[in-house]
């Protein structure tokens, strides 16, 4: 399971950093998703993998900690994935706005 | 007793003046000056009532915690030397306001005036009452500040601008060194308290740092008191009104610097070091500014260069380490406020009816104003020293104590010289400027015919100068008591006695005087014919301009090496940063997991899922596909990166999140229609060329593929051997152990992200809102590359093809499109509001919440939009996704600011079940609402990104139509 897991981030990030290395916003942009892909798993791999132990308790007696996986790396995932969602937006404007005004989608604004 | 917390107030009422000033009408001047008087006559009430409480040593302390932790307090601390400079300012304060009033001309905004005025004031009281070390290095870094908007005033006029800069640069510098100076010496000490550090004087005089610590702390001061090497800022900076220089340049903030070096005296002063380097500075200055002052054909320039010396003066004594020496200098500090402030009001009364300040063309003012120039005369009577004025009492101070030895050394032994002939030159510059502006003949030429100046604008130099007078003949009964809590406060226990008597006999000093009175005349006489035409400048000094060495400095450090380090170290280049960056990151990664091999878990296959395998099979098909396609086909792209960020959603689902899963689904779905909304204007791209075919092409891209793998591979192998070591007891712990307890809910997930850790959600939240409205901003004036301004070119096929049909209408196959799914997108609509609702009302005990349920909500405008184009959703909804925005960030902070109300920190929040019939118990917490606020403002961030973008096609096609019908007609 973890090495499964440890590959797949390392496969995204990989895609990832080849994409932000090239010359086109557009592949930026996709980069840059992957990259944010590949950084949420890795946080929510610092939990530790557990299976059938989600952090939502049954009942209202008293609560036993190794039953449930640890939330906290899910809880700063969760806003990860709202704010990527955010940048990307953002980086995706801007870019069509740079295209716009310099005619180009290179990403230093100039072929070349 | 005096209240302490009047202390307070005797900082803030200025701070509280200066912002009612700015806000009233920019031309207001009476209003304004009203308004400034009052609170300048506030705080020398307030002041003057103060008295009884720090004669005789007497402290008054008033803190408030800021953060106790690391030893910072808002400290504020008054003694007798404190609370003579909190007179002076008041007091001078006051003086120039009114006087102010008079000198504006109406076509001045005064508002800004008098407010910078007042905040000035404010933080010159907060220097001075300042008990915390680093307080007062925030205090007086905004006396710099202040000062320089005040030197800019007139921001029209080229010198104001550069002098306003110059005095900042010097100053600002100053002021770093100064902070790092205090914090040098807080770490010494142990305490930033000032008590703790004055007490601590012996300790610090002996650490090691010590060097370093008065280095800094001197640069402070200097720098702030226009020392040599650093005085060339202060004539500069007379490019400010002259009510200005009067308080300003003259009376208070270039007395800082001294101010500081009286306030550290007992702890710094004694050593070696310290008189070497404050006398060679003091008694440099004393002489260059006093030669410098009879050159000047500026009459403030005159006057800056006398300020310089006259601190030059003060900082000698300092300089000495003897207590009589200390106590002299802060009764020089007095004196040469009074008399100095009341010539720079008569230099500005000059400017102001005459026209001009150049001494050439002044002359035989006196007939014209014989009031303004009586008042003149004695003020630099007292400027220059004559007896029966204070000026003299100091100077017969400072002759004396020049006399005494100190430390055995040259600078010692030179020091009744330079005394002596600095005096000589005072005398001619005080000579030379009464004498040249209002003897001798008639003026011809001048700008203005002068005459006396309204009363009010004389008053405060009448009483300036009627203050000189009194204290230069019954020193002991008017000043003696105010002198003695000063000196008493500073010194302690070794505070001198002295002797503040008009008459101590025929001794040295006196004859000192008296040489420097008589050398300085025949000096007059000597140069006056000289002086009258000379160019400004004293002779072979003229062409040495320190101002002309700074800014050669600048220039060079700020644009010749910052291009140099730039063209040398950067580039403007995306690439070469990026792969920078990647590489360091790869090393430093690397360095920190060298030599780790032999605590490391052991790598083995043992559980692999083939289920998980075969998923993220696909998942790394995906993303490397992604990785492929991106450049030719950024439709494929797109969709295989979903299939990668699909990948992950099962991945989460599977390992226990089902939070995350739900939220990446839904996100995923949102991110995929914006990018698929950018496609249409990003520009077609030709497989055929293929820029890759060279050589170096070629290499880069190894290169970087090279560095993509060993990312990958890094980032994996970090990730492996994590998930391999136990887990050490984490503070996920603690929220699981109270999330129902404490929080009520049951889903530990959304409590910690609306209860316990609300707060960072809040700041989360509030990014999305600033991203959402700057991608609206952006788009507000887009404008589209030349090639996706026309109509897709499958539009325009689908538009040519109902040209040709007979039966068909231009626009019907667009509208025929996905006519079915349309019809099923919106019925859906109910469905997906529903689901959102659900979603965020079991939020709180299982797997939903604001986050998702706010993106659920954006899913179901955005099909409508998507079913029925943008035109046909509008007309029938309105959905102003601002609104939502500001409501939920409205709801959320109301909600963590209600639990103010019940006494409880920001955002604590507060749950119970509640009953509702045939539904059951419904846990209704506080962090409801705040997750409502969240929700609110994520479906109106997510609308507001994707209407924007969708919206540029409407545009686009509306301005086509406007030019094809400009272009008809």
């Amino acid at each position: 399971m973890e090495l499964v897991i440890a590959a797949a981030i390392g496969v995204l990030a990989g895609s990832g950093v080849w994409l932000i290395l090239r010359p086109r916003t557009y592949q930026l942009v996709i980069g840059l998703a992957l990259l944010s892909y590949a950084v949420n798993l890795f946080i929510f791999s610092m939990g530790r993998l557990r299976v059938n132990a989600p952090p939502v308790l049954e009942g209202s007696g008293a609560v036993d900690v190794t039953a449930y996986t640890d939330p906290l790396p899910q809880a700063l995932v969760l806003t990860a994935i709202v704010i990527s969602f955010a940048t990307t937006a953002l980086f995706l404007v801007v870019i069509i706005v740079a295209r716009g005004l310099t005619g180009t989608d290179h990403v230093d604004g100039k072929e070349g | 007793m005096w209240h302490s917390g009047l202390l307070a107030m005797m900082v803030v009422l200025p701070f509280v003046g200066g912002l009612l000033a700015a806000l009233l009408s920019p031309n207001a001047r009476n209003a304004e000056a009203w308004l400034a008087g009052s609170v300048a006559l506030g705080g020398l009430a307030l002041t003057i009532m103060a008295f009884p409480a720090v004669t005789g040593g007497g402290v008054v302390k008033h803190t408030i915690e800021w953060a106790p932790a690391i030893g910072l307090s808002i400290t504020l601390r008054l003694d007798g030397f404190a609370w003579l400079f909190c007179l002076l300012i008041t007091g001078i304060g006051l003086l120039v306001v009114i006087y102010a009033r008079y000198y504006m001309s109406p076509k001045d905004p005064v508002a800004r005036f008098y407010a910078l005025l007042l905040a000035f004031m404010g933080a010159m009281q907060g220097l001075v009452v300042a008990g915390n070390l680093i307080l007062l290095a925030i205090f007086w870094e905004m006396t710099s500040i202040f000062s320089f908007l005040l030197i800019g005033y007139w921001h029209h006029n080229q010198s104001a601008r550069d002098g306003a800069r110059m005095a900042l640069t010097i100053t600002g510098t100053g002021g770093l060194c100064l902070l790092v100076g205090m914090v040098l010496l807080g770490q010494i000490v142990g305490s930033y308290d000032l008590d703790d550090v004055l007490a601590a004087g012996d300790a610090v005089r002996t650490h090691d740092l010590y060097l370093p610590t008065l280095l800094l702390i001197l640069a402070g001061a200097l720098t702030k008191s226009a020392q040599f090497p650093f005085h060339f800022w202060l004539p500069n900076a007379m490019a400010a009104p002259t009510p200005v220089s009067a308080y300003l340049h003259s009376a208070t903030m270039v007395k800082a610097g001294v101010f500081l070096l009286t306030r550290f005296w007992p702890v710094l002063a004694g050593t070696p070091e310290w008189f070497t380097l404050v006398g060679l500075a003091g008694m440099t200055t004393l002489l260059l500014g006093s030669y410098f002052a009879i050159f000047q054909q500026d009459l403030k320039g005159l006057l800056a260069y006398s300020t310089i010396g006259h601190l030059g003066l003060i900082t000698t004594l300092l300089s000495f380490g003897s207590p009589l020496a200390a106590a002299a200098a802060i009764f020089h500090m007095l004196n040469h406020a009074t008399f100095k402030a009341s010539l720079f009001m008569a230099a500005g009364i000059i400017d102001h009816e005459a026209g001009t300040r150049d001494m050439r063309r002044l002359s035989g003012l006196f007939s014209a104003m014989p009031f303004t120039a009586t008042l003149a005369m004695v003020a630099s009577g007292a400027m220059a020293g004559v007896p029966l004025l204070n000026g003299f009492l100091s100077k017969e101070m400072f002759f004396a104590e020049s006399l005494e030895v100190h430390q055995r050394s040259l600078l010692d032994g030179v020091a009744p010289y330079v005394a002596t002939i600095a005096g000589a030159f005072t005398v001619v510059y005080s000579v030379r400027f009464i004498h040249t502006v209002f003897f001798g003949p008639k003026p011809v030429d001048l700008p203005r015919e002068p005459h006396e100046p309204p009363h009010w604008m004389r008053r405060p130099i009448e009483l300036l100068v009627i203050i000189c007078v009194i204290v230069g003949v019954a020193p002991g009964w008017s000043v003696g008591r105010f002198l003695d809590a000063g000196v008493i406060a500073v010194l302690g226990e070794q505070a001198p006695s002295y002797s503040l008597s008009v008459w101590h006999g025929f001794n040295l000093p006196l004859l000192m005087s008296i040489v420097a009175l008589a050398v300085g005349l025949g000096m007059y006489a000597a140069l006056s014919r000289y002086l009258q035409n000379c160019e400004e400048g004293p002779p072979y000094f003229r062409r040495l301009k320190g101002q002309r060495i700074f800014e050669r400095l600048l220039v060079t450090v700020s644009w010749q090496w910052a291009r140099a380090a730039e063209a040398l170290l950067s580039t403007r280049r995306l690439q070469p940063q990026m792969r920078i960056l990647a590489a360091i990151t790869l090393f430093a990664g690397a360095w920190a997991m060298w030599g780790a091999g032999d605590v490391l878990p052991r790598f083995s296959v043992h559980g692999l899922d083939p289920v998980l395998g075969i998923l993220w099979g696909i998942g790394a098909f995906c993303a490397l596909g992604a990785a492929y396609k991106a450049k030719f086909h950024r439709l494929a792209a797109l969709i295989l990166m979903s299939g990668a960020g699909l990948a992950s959603c099962i991945s989460f689902v599977w390992l226990s999140a089902p939070d995350l899963a739900v939220t990446q689904l839904l996100v995923e779905i949102v991110t995929t229609v914006l990018i698929l909304l950018g496609l249409r204007w990003l520009p077609k791209r030709d497989e055929e060329i293929l820029s890759g075919s060279n050589l170096a092409a070629r290499l880069r891209r190894n290169r970087d593929f090279a560095l993509a793998v060993a990312a990958g591979l890094g980032v994996a192998v970090l990730a492996y051997f994590t998930m391999l070591t136990p887990l050490p007891p984490s503070v996920g712990d603690f929220y699981l152990e109270r999330s129902y307890s404490e929080g009520g809910g049951t889903n530990v997930v959304n409590v910690i992200l609306v209860d316990f850790r609300g707060f960072d959600t809040m700041g989360e939240i509030l990014v999305l809102a600033i991203v959402a409205l700057t991608v609206f901003a952006l788009l507000r004036r887009f404008r589209p590359a030349e090639d996706s301004a026309d109509l897709p070119y499958q539009q325009r096929e689908q538009d040519e093809f109902d040209d040709v049909q007979r039966d068909r209408e231009v626009g019907d196959t667009l509208k025929d499109y996905l006519m079915v799914p349309s019809i099923f997108m919106r019925w859906m609509f109910p469905v997906i509001v529903l689901i959102a609702a659900y979603l965020f009302l079991r939020g709180h005990d299982q797997p939903g919440g604001g986050f998702a349920a706010g993106v659920a909500m954006a899913i179901g405008f955005l099909l409508q939009y998507l079913a029925g184009g943008t035109r046909w959703v509008e007309e029938r909804l309105r959905i102003l996704p601002v609104r939502w925005i500001g409501f939920g960030l409205m709801l959320a902070v109301a909600t963590g600011v209600g639990s103010f109300l019940f006494g409880y920190p920001f955002l604590t929040s507060y749950f119970q079940y509640t009953e509702i019939p045939f539904i059951g118990p419904v846990p209704t917490a506080s962090a409801l609402l705040f997750d409502l606020g969240v929700f609110s403002l994520v479906v109106g961030a997510v609308v507001l990104m994707l209407i924007a973008i969708a919206h540029q096609s409407l545009r686009i096609r509306t301005r086509a139509r406007a030019s094809d019908e400009g272009g008809r007609t």
